[in-house]
């Protein structure tokens, strides 16, 4: 099994962070695992965008021609990206700032609120572990009990006193998926 | 030991450090500018750590040789444009036989180019790339632990033969991040004392480094010694993966990045069709050229499928290996374009059917 | 109706590349609007640089070339002996006019080539990511000095004007801003000062314009401008550094 993902956002909404998060977590989890930034000019634009490919064996390629997943966190990544969808892939978004229209008929989208959700457990810089969580739930791509466990190792020490919100917001986002089990 | 998530820049900078590595000399390009930035905070924390952001790559260069000459682990980092200017530097290290590690994470190319993924530098690495009868040492890793590795190696290989050695990555292995165990120092590895640094002639007679060497005899003997000295890297040094060669009738020939994504297309195609059978054949060195796998492999298999990021060069290295035996196959992709092993994998594949076809023919 | 204010001819309609807040966009349309009002369009030949504004060749529609990052004076020193005729200038970054290309441009300035070089003095490398440039001030804080610029080991910053003003041949040389609509107007007058000293073919001139990277200085656009006023300015004093009577 070969999982391509691609996040995406403006710059500053914790892109890179969550999907090295996930890399990181897949390395735990003793997964084949390579992490791709989008690089050079095309960062400084305001845009940026990485892809996180998660195996059972060898990745011969770390990027993502027709990823399986998209994570958009923005207007923007939500149409460019859904177009690399492979056919029958899933969309995952941020509905507090995406207007989900002109949305392709093959494939499967998802909403989360990530910003509001992050404004009800008071931290709103913890929105992109939200959408981790979320993420998590609707691939079941890791262990979400195991990446839980190893949080505190992956954000390491320099975010210990961040670590309870974004465990918090972590959880949120998984549970968000599944009290919605039929979508928004 | 412990693996950690890197990026291919870094890990390279991290094992130039438990090689010893003290001094670092370069100039911002991108892609690999993770690497200086990496070595300007780790050397500060380096007892004798040296950083020094160059005004230039012909600056940096030469650094590395004024800190090789010291008697220092030294290295230089750039992208294909900067690399064309450290050939001078380059020459000048071959020629007064001076360590020195130099890293090249190539783009697009030629001129500004981008910054995409390439190997269009490959002739410019294997064929000497500066002035004169030299040749380089030039390791062509495929992942973030081999640019590991195998700068950890080259700081062993350049002090061994007193020869500049080359790391040549692309801007795909140098800005992922994957797992990796960075290599830690061996103790009691010995190494040939350096009797030719510079350190003052206090109690011993004056000591001079230098390529001129006016006599014509001399100068032609320096060149076999340096034709010898690079013959015994070839005996001793040369590195190659096989992969799946015991049953394959092709053999695809691909390094770095483009030897990953031929993995995943000969593992894809073998998943799909239990008739194609197609091996691999990985130059981890580049320069020397595994000429010997190839001529082995050439007893048996027919057909050379070379995949390269480029117009077309190493190819001329397998055909120099084949000498008319087999045929060859390319397939390329240069610019900056990275093909998915799904492509690589038909090209491969209609190949291999239509040598299958003209065989029965 | 009358028409007050438009695109200048000499410049692209097409949008930019360059981040909010920077101070390429301003330049080049100073430059642009001078072009045309100083009928220089036609005449004009532009050697931009590696740096950030490398696509500066989409905006402005005048003939450019290329260079090899640093190399922007040999190359105008090149085009300006065959065509001496025509209006020929660079476009330079301060990576790469005081550091990689320090000797060309030295060295064409002691020529007396009759050139013009815009020199954008931003106290970083933009394009690379921010790293230390020639022109980074003391204790400044880039992605290549962690620690900030210690002008023990790394140097202070050069000053370009000041280091150019020794050299017989230099003709005009003057420091601007782009902070303020005050200092916008300031550099356009300077600029167009630069191109007649070309006109008159009286030797080389240059014009160092102090322009804002809130990216890398991680700043707000509004902070960046003032940054440059109440420190910048200081390392970098404005105005007049060289003028020869032609
Ligand atoms: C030989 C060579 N080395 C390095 C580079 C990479 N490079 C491109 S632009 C640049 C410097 C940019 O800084 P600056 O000149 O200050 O201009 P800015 O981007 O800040 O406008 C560098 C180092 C290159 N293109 N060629």
């Amino acid at each position: 099994m070969l999982i391509k993902t691609i996040f995406s956002g403006f710059g500053g909404q914790g892109v890179l962070s969550t999907g090295q998060i996930l890399a990181q977590a897949a390395m735990l989890q003793g997964r084949f695992v390579t992490y791709l930034p989008s690089y050079g000019a095309e960062v400084r634009g305001g845009t940026a965008n990485c892809t996180v490919t998660i195996s059972d064996e060898e990745i011969a390629s770390p990027i993502a021609s027709e990823p399986e997943f998209v994570v958009a966190l923005n207007q923007p990544s939500f149409s460019r990206f859904q177009n690399l969808l492979h056919s029958g892939g899933f969309l995952l978004y941020n509905s507090s700032l995406v207007e989900p229209s002109f949305v392709r008929g093959d494939i499967e989208t998802r909403g989360v609120p990530i910003t509001e959700l992050a404004r009800q457990i008071g931290n709103v810089k913890v929105a992109n572990m939200i959408m981790l969580g979320a993420f998590i739930a609707v691939s079941s791509l890791l262990s979400f009990d195991r990446m839980l466990k190893h949080l505190p190792d992956i954000l390491g020490a320099g975010k210990a006193k961040l670590l309870k919100a974004n465990q918090e917001a972590f959880e949120r986002g998984y549970h968000f998926i599944e009290e919605h089990e039929h979508g928004d | 030991m412990n693996k950690k998530l890197m990026y291919g820049t870094h890990a390279i900078g991290e094992a130039a450090i438990q090689a010893g590595c003290t001094c670092y000399f370069g100039y911002p390009i991108t892609p690999q500018n993770e690497l200086p930035e990496y070595m300007s905070q780790r050397l500060a924390e380096v007892p004798g750590g040296v950083f020094i952001q160059a005004e230039s790559e012909l600056a940096a260069i030469n650094m590395v040789l004024g800190a090789s000459v010291a008697g220092a682990r030294a290295m230089t980092s750039s992208s294909s444009p900067g690399i064309s200017l450290k050939q001078e530097g380059i020459s000048f290290l071959a020629g007064s036989e001076l360590p020195a590690v130099i890293v090249n994470i190539m783009r697009g190319g030629p001129g500004l180019g981008n910054i995409a993924p390439a190997q269009s530098d490959y002739f410019q690495a294997t064929r000497g790339g500066g002035h004169g009868d030299y040749r380089l040492v030039v390791f062509a890793p495929a992942s973030v632990q081999e640019m590991a590795d195998l700068t950890f190696h080259a700081f062993d290989v350049a002090d061994e033969y007193r020869t500049p050695v080359m790391i040549m990555g692309d801007g795909m292995l140098g800005q992922m991040m994957e797992p990796v165990i960075i290599p830690k120092p061996r103790k009691g590895k010995k190494m040939p004392e350096k009797d030719y640094i510079l350190t003052g002639a206090r109690g011993r007679p004056a000591r001079l480094v230098k390529s001129l060497i006016l006599d014509t005899k001399d100068m032609e003997e320096h060149n076999w010694k340096l034709v010898r000295k690079f013959k015994r890297i070839e005996e001793r040094e040369t590195r190659w993966e096989g992969y799946m060669l015991d049953d394959a009738d092709m053999v695809v020939i691909a390094y770095g990045t483009a030897a990953r994504i031929a993995k995943g297309a000969i593992n894809r195609l073998r998943r799909e069709d239990a008739n194609l059978r197609v091996g691999m054949i990985r130059p981890i060195t580049v320069s020397p050229f595994p000429v010997k796998a190839i001529r082995e492999a050439a007893q048996t298999i027919k057909d050379f499928f070379v995949f390269e990021m480029s117009t077309g060069q190493m190819v001329d290295d397998v055909r120099l290996a084949l000498e008319g035996q087999g045929t060859i196959h390319f397939y390329g992709r240069p610019g900056g374009v990275v093909p998915s092993a799904r492509e690589l994998g038909r090209s491969i594949a209609r190949r291999y059917y239509q040598a299958i076809r003209k065989r029965k023919q | 109706m009358k028409k007050v204010y438009q695109r200048p001819r000499s410049l692209r309609d097409v949008p930019m590349h360059y981040c909010p807040g920077c101070g390429h966009s301003i330049i080049h349309r100073l430059i642009a609007e001078l072009l045309d009002e100083m009928g220089l369009r036609e005449s004009a030949i532009c050697v931009p640089p590696a740096g950030c504004a490398v696509l500066a060749y989409y905006y402005l529609d005048i003939d450019m070339v290329e260079a090899p990052h640093g190399r922007a004076t040999a190359v105008a020193t090149g085009i300006k002996r065959v065509r001496p005729d025509n209006l020929v200038f660079s476009y330079q970054g301060d990576g790469d006019l005081a550091a990689i290309g320090t000797a060309e441009a030295l060295h064409a300035a002691n020529r007396g080539e009759n050139i013009t070089v815009i020199f954008v003095n931003n106290a970083v490398y933009g394009m690379t990511g921010g790293q230390m440039a020639p022109t980074t001030l003391s204790g400044m804080k880039t992605t290549t000095t962690p620690a900030g610029r210690n002008p023990r080991s790394e140097g202070p910053p050069i000053r370009v004007c000041e280091l150019l003003q020794g050299l017989a041949n230099t003709v005009y040389l003057e420091r601007t801003a782009v902070n303020s609509p005050a200092n916008v107007m300031k550099t356009k007058k300077a600029i167009k000062k630069a191109f007649g000293v070309q006109q008159k073919k009286a030797g080389f001139s240059l014009v160092e314009i102090l322009s804002p990277c809130p990216t890398n200085w991680r700043m707000d656009a509004v902070a960046s401008c003032t940054w440059i006023d109440e420190v910048m300015a200081r390392e970098f004093p404005l105005g007049v550094i060289k003028e020869v009577p032609c």
